[in-house]
């Protein structure tokens, strides 16, 4: 296991690739995912006023 | 009326509830094929007799370099659509497809720095490849941030669907540049070259990838659209509606 982490000693460069690549689509999702929310109260709210 | 209403789709009103089923499968799809694609890259395929356990960024970098371009290609054509027929929903497409698509160009560039470092000993060179993947994050950025200038919304669909055709010449450039000129950046074919087994494996799991970030990137921009929606066609009587049934 510690083999595996180790990337034959790339573990800087395999791992920050990964990791961060997968931090911002993680966190692309959350947000897109946000907007949607507030959208979609924003557009009930319009509704209710009217 | 018998006949087939090919435009149905083109009405937000209508998009609107396809899009939510069509992202939830695709999302569902991308995480089992991301899931499917890192157990072959990380576990499956063997490390490389020469660039050791490094050539593994190649499994993200490659489908996120693909991805930089075929976003701007695709967020090119909504907006030519846009522009033809003045239509609402491909110019929200387009808007929708914008942060994606730079998103996965930065994912490209940070991962080609990081796989750069220990491959030809720099994280960056001003090469022809590396130069012209940077200027595609540049029009994405000038995309959205003429956009967000512009506070008329169908002012700012027009002004950045021209700006985003204009900035098709760029696609070309990056495809064929490590033809064109002498790169650091090695050529199409990736290092495959050795034991067609090991190769069959790498591209396997390459392929895969591919193929979790396009399904991703269409969930994601999917979702997207469907806020753009909302919040664009806020005063449309059929959006409080929709708003209330898909919770």
């Amino acid at each position: 296991m510690n083999e595996f982490f180790a990337m034959g000693g790339y573990a800087f460069y395999v791992w920050g690739a990964y990791g961060v690549t997968a931090l911002v689509l993680v966190a692309e999702a959350i947000t897109v995912r946000a907007r949607l929310k507030a959208a979609r109260e924003a557009a009930r709210e319009a509704e209710g006023g009217r | 009326m018998t006949s087939i209403n090919w435009f149905r789709f083109a009405s937000p009103v209508s998009f609107f509830p396809l899009a939510q089923r069509l992202a939830r499968w695709f999302a569902l799809a991308a995480a089992l094929l991301a899931a499917a694609g890192l157990w072959l890259g990380l576990g499956v395929a063997p490390t490389d007799a020469t660039q050791g356990d490094a050539y593994r960024i190649i499994f993200i970098h490659v489908p996120a370099a693909w991805m930089s371009m075929f976003l701007y290609a695709v967020m090119a054509f909504w907006c030519a659509v846009s522009l033809a027929f003045n239509a609402r929903l491909s110019a929200m497409m387009a808007q929708a497809l914008a942060p994606t698509g730079a998103l996965f160009t930065a994912i490209a560039l940070w991962t080609g720095a990081l796989w750069g470092r220990p491959a030809w000993g720099t994280y960056w060179a001003w090469d022809a490849r590396m130069t012209s993947e940077l200027i595609l994050l540049f029009l994405y950025f000038g995309y959205m941030a003429l956009r967000q200038a512009i506070d008329d919304p169908r002012r700012a669909d027009r002004a950045s669907a021209v700006l985003a055709l204009v900035g098709v010449v760029n696609l070309p450039v990056i495809y064929f540049s490590v033809k064109w000129w002498n790169t650091l950046h090695q050529g199409a074919s990736v290092s495959l070259t050795s034991a067609p087994k090991m190769a069959a494996i790498m591209l396997a799991a390459m392929l895969v990838m591919a193929f979790a970030a396009w399904f991703y990137a269409i969930a994601v921009t999917l979702t997207r659209v469907r806020a753009i929606i909302l919040e664009r066609e806020r005063r449309a009587a059929w959006v409080g509606e929709l708003a209330e049934a898909a919770r």
